[in-house]
């Protein structure tokens, strides 16, 4: 496995005058709430350990309050840890000087913003092309460069505007190019999309989703949203009162919930539109493909185009391919049983 | 019989307090009943004042010679706080008297069209300078133009140093708490203490004749608001765009320039305008120290019972008041509406 883009391990973070003091009794096992009501300290990160890897989209995901925003900030130190190691490609964060801190902020680590935090005081165009001129880039380039990702989010021909002129949605685009301008690997977005209507917020996942195509960048997102999560993630962190509950890879934690906080999380979302054939097949592991298969189907078609395909029919199998290569098989009664979240078919049991 | 006599003796301290020498300076009663007012004749109990309980016993002192040791002790620290003092505030006098020269030097027919050039620089509004040009005008026309020139001399110069010792005390204190909390006591005194109180210490120290006593006066009084709507536009500038400044690696310096200093601009222009109008109205005070201007004639107003040359000179002064106000504010206004807040 190749060195991970950004490491973190044993990450502590009290928020307290005396955070190093109470560090053993969270070490202990002291939760967020006897913490706070016996010491008067706010536990925001309890022993995080989360690895992400390069060109992936890994994101933490968790109810308000549970640390995400603690979290994302340690990468680019603009929040000092308890305790705890901060690896960016390969760099130990804590080791950094002032000035390695700030060189890092602006080579390495771009961040976009849940309320876009733009200078109302300066253009689109100035707006995007700010980080290349903190960087003390010329005035010219800083504007091409700016210009063209502009472009590339949609907003050509918005370049002079002020940004208390556009829209939330169209905000957060000036937002996206600023971060893309400064033309860093790593990208942190802290509910980047959480402040926009719902339909916007397709548009700016499918937006994302298309840029990190031909990017390739290492994205850190932060959402509350299950379905974003579910919607963007390589690799998905659950958070709960500033400790990791469950991560892996989404289809994994939502066929797999390890813990009731996930559970509830999972039970609500619309399961055939998230989860995709590889995640329910049976493996063909030398084994037969069925003789009566109705057709083939693409290990990454979601349950929900199948069942259209299948007419709703449960006595349906199909044959799975990845490619040209035939990966397993489908039944359609496995894809049934997989609708149906583990919590409630557990408690349909317990009632028969 | 004094009535505290009993008391002392009671206290056995008859001994100690001596007999009553007449060599004393006047107590206070007896300054104002010398000034002629009638002696009073004071209640059955007589507050236990220095003066009273010196009466019974020589041992205290008297109120005056709290204050003869106030004026002392000033006068003895004058020689060095002058020595020190002297020389700093030299250049103020000589900006002063510069700046009132080039005033008054300058010749109605360029000054005029410059003043109205400024006011449409500063405001963009046709209406708020049309009314700066008509206002000077009228000043020239009942012949109040050359004071109203060493008036707006004199708050140009003032409102000019203030801000360029205001802002940077301002920024320093909104980056200190601790300079934030020592500080605000200073500036709250600064701004009650009564406009008269300033001048008693400036008169021992300098000179009446010198420009610089009424500058300091006037810049001490002048200067507080835009220390204070520094601070507080610094302070209150969006956390969110604080820490979006600090992500892409900005130096202290660039977020100062580029982020700080930018939000914060209605604030501190709201400062440049309090400081203005306190110029003005600390520059009708100063007069009573030799400030030139349209104070002069208002104080004539008072001191010869001349009401016309009083009013004429109070309203000129209204009238400034009214220009500078209206300028400061559009130019205010202006640079609000760039940054509409989302
Ligand atoms: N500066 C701070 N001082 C004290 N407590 C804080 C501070 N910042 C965050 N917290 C607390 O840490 C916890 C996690 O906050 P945060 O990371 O903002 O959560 P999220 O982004 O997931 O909503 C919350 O309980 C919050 O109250
Ligand atoms: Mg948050």
């Amino acid at each position: 496995m190749t060195q991970p883009m950004v490491s973190l391990s044993g990450l502590y973070k009290i928020f307290g005058t005396r955070d190093k003091d109470v560090l053993q009794h969270v070490k202990g096992g002291m939760g967020k709430e006897e913490l706070l009501a016996r010491h008067g300290h706010v536990l925001g990160l309890n022993n995080i350990n989360v690895d992400m890897q390069a060109g992936e989209i890994t994101v933490v995901m968790g109810l308000s309050g549970s640390g995400k925003s603690t979290l994302i900030r340690h990468l680019n130190r603009l929040i000092e840890p308890t305790a705890g190691e901060i690896i960016v490609q390969g760099e130990d964060v804590m080791q950094l000087s002032e000035d390695g801190l700030r060189h890092a902020r602006q080579e390495k680590m771009s961040m976009v913003f849940q309320k876009f935090a733009l200078l109302p005081h300066k253009t689109v165009l100035k707006n995007a092309g700010m980080p290349l001129s903190v960087r003390g880039e010329d005035e010219a380039t800083c504007d091409r460069e700016a210009a063209k990702w502009l472009d590339r989010v949609g907003l050509s021909g918005f370049e002079n505007h002020y940004p208390a002129q556009l829209s939330g949605g169209m905000q957060q685009r000036v937002g996206i190019a600023r971060a893309l301008t400064a033309n860093t690997p790593i990208m942190l977005m802290d509910e980047a999309f959480s402040a926009l209507d719902p339909l916007i917020r397709t548009d700016m996942q499918d937006l994302l989703l298309e840029l990190q195509k031909e990017l390739h960048k290492t994205i850190i997102f932060i959402t509350h949203d299950l379905d974003e999560a579910l919607k963007l993630a390589d690799h998905l962190v659950i958070l709960k009162d500033g400790f990791v509950v469950q991560q892996g890879e989404p289809q994994h934690i939502l066929l797999n919930p390890n813990d009731p906080y996930i559970e509830d999380f999972v039970s609500d979302i619309n399961r055939a539109r998230v989860l995709r054939v590889r995640s329910i097949m049976t493996p063909l592991d030398g084994g037969q493909v069925p003789e009566d298969a109705h057709g083939e189907v693409d290990v990454n078609d979601t349950l929900e185009s199948m069942i259209a395909r299948s007419g709703g029919d449960t006595s349906h199998a199909y044959v799975v391919k990845d490619g040209e290569k035939t990966v397993g098989s489908l039944d359609m009664t496995e894809l049934v049983r997989a609708l149906v979240p583990r919590v409630a078919s557990e408690a349909g049991a317990r009632q028969s | 019989m004094a009535f505290y006599d009993k008391l002392f003796s009671a206290l056995g301290l008859s001994e100690w307090c001596g007999t009553p020498d007449d060599k004393a300076p006047l107590s206070l009663a007896d300054l104002a009943a010398q000034a002629g007012g009638e002696e009073a004749s004071g209640p059955l109990i007589p507050i236990p004042s220095f003066d009273n309980l010196h009466e019974s016993c020589n041992r205290i002192w008297q109120s005056r010679d709290v204050t003869n040791g106030i004026e002392e002790g000033f006068l003895a620290a004058k020689p060095v706080l002058k020595t020190v003092l002297d020389p700093i505030t030299q250049p103020l006098s000589w900006i002063l008297d510069g700046a009132l020269w080039l005033f008054e030097a300058t010749p109605w027919f360029i000054m005029v069209p410059l003043l109205v050039a400024i006011s449409w620089y500063a405001s963009r509004s046709r209406p708020v300078t049309i009314f700066v040009a008509v206002s000077i005008m009228l000043l020239a026309v009942v012949d109040h133009y050359d004071v109203a020139m060493q008036t707006l001399s004199i708050i140009f110069v003032c409102t000019t140093i203030s801000v360029l010792f205001g802002v940077p005390i301002g920024i320093a204190m909104s980056k200190s708490d601790r300079l934030q909390k020592s500080v605000v006591p200073l500036l709250d005194l600064l701004q009650t203490l009564p406009t008269f109180v300033y001048l008693i210490p400036l008169i021992f120290l300098f000179s009446v004749t010198e420009s610089k006593l009424y500058g300091i006066a006037i810049i001490l009084y002048a200067i507080v608001p835009v220390i204070r709507l520094t601070d507080l536009g610094i302070r209150l500038v969006d956390r969110d765009v604080i820490e979006a400044a600090n992500a892409f690696g900005m130096t202290d310096r660039q977020k100062l320039l580029r982020v700080q200093l930018p939000l914060a601009l209605p604030n501190i222009m709201a400062g440049i305008n309090q400081t203005i109008m306190m110029s003005l109205a600390m520059v009708v005070i100063a007069s009573l120290v030799s400030a030139p201007g349209l104070g002069v004639n208002v104080l004539r107003g008072i001191r010869n019972l001349e009401l016309g040359v009083g009013i004429v000179a109070g309203i000129g002064i209204v009238l400034l008041a009214v220009i500078l106000d209206r300028v400061s504010k559009a130019a205010l206004t202006r640079v609000d509406k760039t940054q509409v807040k989302h």
